[in-house]
């Protein structure tokens, strides 16, 4: 464009389209080097190493009676271990898969029948259901029931009837004893 | 330079340069404005001003405050009792949030009114809008950094939005918070946002007016400005008139920061922020209350999530889903009406959003929303349809009354 006298004598089409590659060339470098530069910038704020590190939480089960839930720590989120009655765990294998939002067998949700343990966060928009003491409201299914927006979970951990799309997670974890497990 | 503009030598000196105080002359002193703007245009003058007082109380705030899980919540509480002034500048702060919204609410539906929307406006609107989203944004992380319950569970809830878009929303989610749940990173990076998007609301205001000073000013005539005659220029007659307006809401804002201060609150968020325990009856903000009604009126996750953004962003393109060329309501008998139901069904989506979703709230909620969205296609059509009443000839025509009542007949089939 400065160059005003060889577009003047009528600039050969090759000329044009060298500066034009010059051109497309140093743009894509000029976008893939600011892509570059961006990304430290985003993944500084994924989790840093000390919180990945903070990654399980060993529980004694010995104290925990039949019908009784306890909620422990895990990496910041509530981990729910009930251990179900005959009934629940009954009563949880009996649904028909047709039935679920989110279908899975309380087989593939579980390792011990009697020990349910979950992430302990409504799948919906991350409120705590209600279900781990024994006056709490259980919901129609008689597992959890989340106030925020009325999510109900059955004896299973899975979602029945309300907003949330998904059943409560299972975390990974393995039982070191009988009656000790690590989470995470 | 064209020759001397002013008498001071040292303004001339400087504006020769750098050329302050003529824009300020002619955007804020000769700026001809429309003589006949009634008070509902002293709203955007009020929020600018409490702009200004969110970022002189937010400042002050901050060199109190720390950002920290462990302590948070006792700093705020030391805010409030030992640092001097401490409650004031808190009450204030807190307060103000909800005046800003008063204000930007009042405000936007004196737009919807008066159709300050429509051509040539309508990259002001966004502007507008886009104001008006990023505070949303300041608020909540504002919101969050006492660390009461409501605080944490606002922010869980709110940020659990994103995880709810397909393939990368779990990813999404964890970049925001940082960690697995929300906790001291998210509390972290939320504080330096909320000190960072009060500028970027001043730096889109700044936009925002450029844009005013090009298009002109609206009127509740919502014709154009024909000359010099339908206006007056901006220092003194609004200057004095925006003075008036400050006035009168320092007087119901500071009654309410001296006598209810916690009246906008919610009591649960003077309890520590506790991850393990859920409050019953998660409510947000007062100004967001009619999103969360929408939010929770579609029984989808995915879909409840689409239809809370998508109620703001079909605000964008609300100047071209408007048919009809005529602005102020005051000529559009219809749409009059419909103006004010609409005002209604956003007022019962706010007293949903601020029930227990049980029972007959559910039912409403979603009528509501239903009603919400139905506003729209509905001005599309009503444009097509609606016979507008005749439009004066110019600004100064109604007053002028005899002289011109007849042109005005005449022009009235020029919409
Ligand atoms: C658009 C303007 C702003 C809005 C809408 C806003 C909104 C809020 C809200 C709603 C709170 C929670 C108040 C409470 O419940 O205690 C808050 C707290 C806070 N804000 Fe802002 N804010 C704004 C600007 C600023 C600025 C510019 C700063 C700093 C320079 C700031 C610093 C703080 C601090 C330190 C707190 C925590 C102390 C407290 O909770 O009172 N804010 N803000
Ligand atoms: S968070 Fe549990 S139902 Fe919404």
């Amino acid at each position: 464009m400065a160059d005003t006298s060889t577009s003047a004598s009528g600039t050969p089409p090759e000329g044009e389209s060298r500066r034009d590659f010059l051109l497309y060339a140093a743009s894509a470098v000029g976008v893939a080097g600011t892509a570059l530069a961006v990304w430290p910038l985003i993944h500084s704020m994924n989790p840093a190493a000390d919180t990945l590190a903070l990654s399980s939480t060993e529980v004694d089960l010995s104290s925990i009676a039949v019908g009784q839930a306890i909620t422990v720590t895990w990496r910041g989120k509530p981990v729910f271990i009930r251990h179900r009655t005959d009934e629940e765990i009954e009563a949880a294998r009996k649904v028909d898969l047709a039935e679920l939002r989110d279908p899975e067998t309380d087989d593939k949700r579980v390792k011990k029948a009697e020990w349910l343990i979950l992430v302990g966060i409504c799948t919906h928009l991350g409120c705590i259901p209600m279900g781990q003491k024994a006056s709490d409201p259980k919901g129609e299914y008689g597992g959890w029931f989340c106030p925020c927006h009325g999510s109900a979970y059955d004896t299973s951990g899975r979602i029945r009837k309300g907003p949330a799309p998904l059943n409560l997670a299972v975390p990974t974890y393995t039982f070191l004893t009988d009656t000790s497990v690590r989470i995470g | 330079m064209s020759g001397q503009k002013f008498d001071n030598k040292i303004v001339q000196w400087v504006d020769e340069r750098l050329p302050i105080f003529s824009v300020l002359k002619e955007s804020a002193v000769d700026y001809p404005t429309p003589k006949n703007l009634n008070y509902w245009w002293n709203f955007g003058s009020l929020a600018g001003f409490m702009l200004v007082v969110m970022i002189l109380t937010g400042i002050f705030l901050a060199m109190n405050y720390a950002a920290n899980t462990a302590i948070a919540f006792g700093v705020v509480e030391h805010i409030m009792r030992d640092v001097n002034y401490g409650w004031l500048l808190r009450y204030l702060h807190m307060n103000g949030a909800s005046f800003f919204f008063i204000c930007v609410y009042i405000h936007i539906f004196r737009g919807l009114y008066y159709g300050s929307y429509k051509a040539p406006r309508e990259l002001l609107w966004a502007l507008g809008l886009l104001i008006y989203l990023v505070m949303m944004g300041t608020a909540f992380m504002g919101y969050v950094l006492p660390w009461g319950q409501m605080s944490f569970w606002g922010a869980t809830v709110i940020t659990n939005l994103f995880s709810a878009i397909p393939v990368v929303g779990d990813y999404i989610v964890t970049l925001l918070w940082g960690g697995f749940s929300v906790d001291n990173p998210t509390l972290n990076r939320f504080y330096a946002l909320h000190y960072l998007l009060p500028f970027v609301i001043f730096a889109l205001v700044f936009l925002h007016l450029v844009a005013l000073h090009t298009t002109k000013s609206n009127n509740p005539l919502g014709i154009d400005v024909t000359g010099p005659q339908d206006t007056i220029p901006f220092h003194p007659y609004y200057t004095v008139k925006d003075l008036v307006g400050i006035g009168v809401l320092l007087l119901i804002y500071l009654a309410v920061v001296f006598f209810a201060p916690n009246f906008f609150g919610e009591p649960d968020n003077y309890v520590p922020a506790n991850p393990l325990v859920t409050p019953p009856h998660i409510v947000p903000e007062w100004y967001f209350l009619p999103f969360y009604a929408i939010l929770r009126a579609i029984p989808d996750k995915l879909g409840g999530v689409l239809a809370m953004f998508g109620a703001i962003v079909i605000l964008f393109f609300l100047p071209w889903i408007d048919s009809s060329k005529v602005r102020s309501a005051k000529f559009r008998p219809i749409f009059k009406q419909i103006f004010w139901i609409f005002l209604a069904v956003c007022l019962v989506l706010g007293y949903c959003g601020s029930q227990p979703p049980e029972g007959q709230i559910v039912v409403v909620g979603r009528i509501a929303t239903a009603a919400y969205f139905l506003f729209f296609p509905l001005l599309w059509v009503l444009g097509k349809i609606e016979k507008p009443k005749p439009l004066p000839q110019s600004i100064s025509a109604p007053v002028l009354k005899g002289a011109s009542a007849g042109h005005a007949a005449q022009k009235m089939e020029k919409a």
